[in-house]
């Protein structure tokens, strides 16, 4: 057995349930993710794809089963909101998340991540003005800026336009070999060519 | 305490209740000054210290909570500290009662233990608008165990503030208890603490029960759904 | 150093942040103003100083609560504690940053309180100064804290007074105690307070933020 510096496995779960209260969210789900490894959560409204992303994420403790979770430095999430503070420029933001996670030359990621998202023009204007699209490409940025090795991302395709897509999809292209990837969302078409593992919650 | 069985508790605190009520109002010897009523006092300080006892033991299995998160600590720390608010009310009550007794005014702010047990009564009503006001989950259960911890280092503290506040707002000094007390004074003393602290094991006993099988029946429901 | 880089780089982001929306210190400089007006009106002449002194200390409690009352704002609205809970950051440098900016905003309306207080009622002196900056230290400790148990639950602003009240009754005392007479022991106990508070909310914050 390889030492754990070379293990694949980066999020594992057994027995999983949620419940809030005495409403059952998902029970006895199981679940076993390496780098490279991409999971589809599909499912209708309201079938919590959204409370299982964010269990696996570690904002919510499960209520039963076991979940193993990579140390928080390494776990990138995006939920529906793209947690931004809205007062701020984007450099403002990620340099806040920048010193949050300990990144190294942290101006010459920024810089590069604003670049490829197409927000480098407007670095220094302040969130609140920009559109969905644009915000949504900023908490892309937020959630790649340290380099996650567990990527998880809820409905990211919702708020972005055809563009910003096109982003996404690359995105998610580079990170599928040396990252465990979890997209939820209700229009798996887009990325069915990429998932090497599906869940649908009903 | 949860294995003690209920009926034995109960059997026991009727026992020391009749025992100690007999104590009070047969064998111990009459006030000179206050007479008939000053034995509200035999009341009075053992339900006081049965609700420190509770604030204690809901503080403790709030710690634990944080600490070795056991299945069922939050609930037992609920349940103790609602407890003690009931036994702190009795004791708002009784003190008043003396208060109006001993010196003829419903309160007293020279009264630091009573004044101390109004301060800790408005926290741990707040507890209970903080346990209500959020969802049920592991989010409630840590941020009350945090607030009972809280609590029980607020009443040194605030004891330690009305004590120091007596020298600009009030004076005078009231002592609960006299002068040393004689012997049987003391047994009564004793025989009335351990018939309080006995009353709380039944009813916290009892309210867990109850409360266990409340959460049994919402999981076999769930279940059933 | 990450802990302090954290901690810096958040307070400067709440601080920032208030920079930018100029919303809660003006409000509590107007509202410091407006309680101790309101305060002329409702003491009959004749009332003793220490009484008077009270006041400035009900003044700075109930000004702290507006504060406090907008320490998390855009942690809630916009859910970004999330994004702070992400991060690999100890938990409890986000209740100091946050505690920082609470006693910067609290040491501004000070800057006015006080001097409008020895203007309107009677002189100041360097023991009340002192007073002040510890009971700002334990107000925004206690009330950094109690604020994101506040947040958690439905009625956020009615929880907040209830749960802060009674823990800021002690700092009451001091303050007061501090102002009026013989300061050395009330300074002490709001050093005392101080300092259980400060380490007990920083322990506790992470248990009061997270679920796991």
């Amino acid at each position: 057995m390889l030492g754990r510096r070379f293990s694949r496995r980066v999020i594992s779960a057994t027995n999983l349930g949620k419940r809030f209260g005495a409403k059952r969210i998902f029970d006895r789900l199981e679940l076993r993710l390496g780098r490279g490894d991409f999971l589809l959560v599909t499912g209708p409204n309201g079938s919590g794809k959204t409370t299982l992303l964010r269990v696996l994420a570690g904002l919510d403790a499960p209520s039963r089963g076991e979940l193993s979770l990579p140390d928080r430095a390494t776990i990138g999430y995006l939920g529906h909101e793209p947690l931004v503070y809205r007062e701020l420029t984007p450099l403002e933001n990620l340099r806040l998340f920048a010193s949050l996670y300990a990144i190294g030359e942290r101006e010459q990621r920024i810089g590069v991540l604003l670049e490829r998202f197409d927000l480098w023009r407007v670095r220094d204007e302040r969130v609140s003005t920009f559109s969905r699209g644009m915000r949504q490409r900023l908490g892309l940025c937020r959630v790649v800026l340290h380099d996650p090795k567990l990527l998880i991302l809820d409905e990211p395709f919702n708020a972005l336009d055809e563009a910003g897509a096109t982003l996404l999809d690359a995105t998610l292209g580079e990170f599928a070999a040396s990252s465990a990837i979890v997209v939820a969302t209700h229009d798996p078409e887009r990325v069915e060519a990429l998932a090497t593992t599906r869940m649908a919650l009903r | 305490m949860s294995r003690i069985p209920l009926a034995g508790l109960v059997g026991a605190t009727a026992a020391l209740f009749a025992l100690a009520i007999s104590l009070i109002f047969f064998y111990a010897p009459n006030d000179p000054n206050q007479g008939l009523s000053q034995r509200i006092f035999y009341f009075h300080v053992p339900i006081a210290l049965t609700a420190y006892t509770c604030f204690g033991w809901g503080a403790w299995k709030a710690l634990l909570h944080l600490w070795r998160r056991p299945e069922g600590a939050d609930l037992e720390s609920y349940v103790a500290i609602h407890q003690g608010v009931i036994f702190g009310s009795l004791t708002l009550l009784t003190g008043s009662i003396w208060a109006r007794i001993s010196w003829g005014v419903w309160w007293v702010w020279g009264d630091d233990e009573l004044v101390l047990f109004l301060v800790l009564f408005l926290f741990y009503c707040a507890y209970f608008m903080l346990r209500y006001s959020v969802e049920d989950g592991p989010a409630r259960a840590n941020m009350c165990a945090v607030y009972a911890l809280f609590g029980v280092v607020l009443i040194p503290i605030s004891f330690f503030a009305i004590r120091l506040s007596r020298s600009i707002i009030h004076p005078e000094v009231f002592k609960l208890s006299g002068p040393q007390m004689a012997g049987s004074q003391f047994l009564t003393f004793c025989v009335a603490l351990v018939a309080m602290l006995f009353l709380f094991a039944t009813l916290y006993q009892t309210e867990l029960a109850g409360k266990r099988l409340d959460l049994k029946l919402r999981e076999l429901r769930e279940l059933l759904a | 150093m990450r802990y302090a880089s954290a901690v810096v780089a958040l307070a400067r982001k709440d601080l920032l942040l208030e920079l930018r929306a100029k919303e809660t210190v003006p409000a509590m400089l107007l509202f410091v103003l407006a309680a101790l007006t309101v305060f002329h009106f409702a003491v009959p002449t004749g009332t003793s100083q220490t009484a008077a002194l009270g006041l400035l200390w009900v003044a700075i409690i109930f000004t702290a609560l507006l504060g406090l009352t907008r320490a998390f704002v855009p942690e809630r609205e916009q859910g970004l504690l999330d994004a702070l809970l992400l991060a690999p950051c100890d938990r409890s440098a986000i209740w100091l940053a946050k505690a920082f900016s609470v006693f910067a905003f609290l040491v501004i309306a000070e800057l006015l309180a006080l001097p409008a207080f020895s203007l309107f009622f009677a002189g100041v002196g360097w023991a009340t100064v002192a007073a002040a900056l510890l009971a700002d230290i334990g107000i925004s400790a206690v009330g950094t804290l109690v604020g994101a148990m506040a947040v958690a639950g439905r009625a956020r602003e009615l929880l907040l007074p209830l749960l802060f009240l009674p823990l800021a009754i002690p700092i009451v005392v001091g303050g007061v105690g501090a102002s009026s007479g013989t300061h050395g022991h009330y300074l002490a106990f709001l050093v005392l307070y101080d300092a259980v508070f400060c380490l007990l909310s920083w322990a506790a914050f992470e248990y009061v933020v997270s679920e796991t």
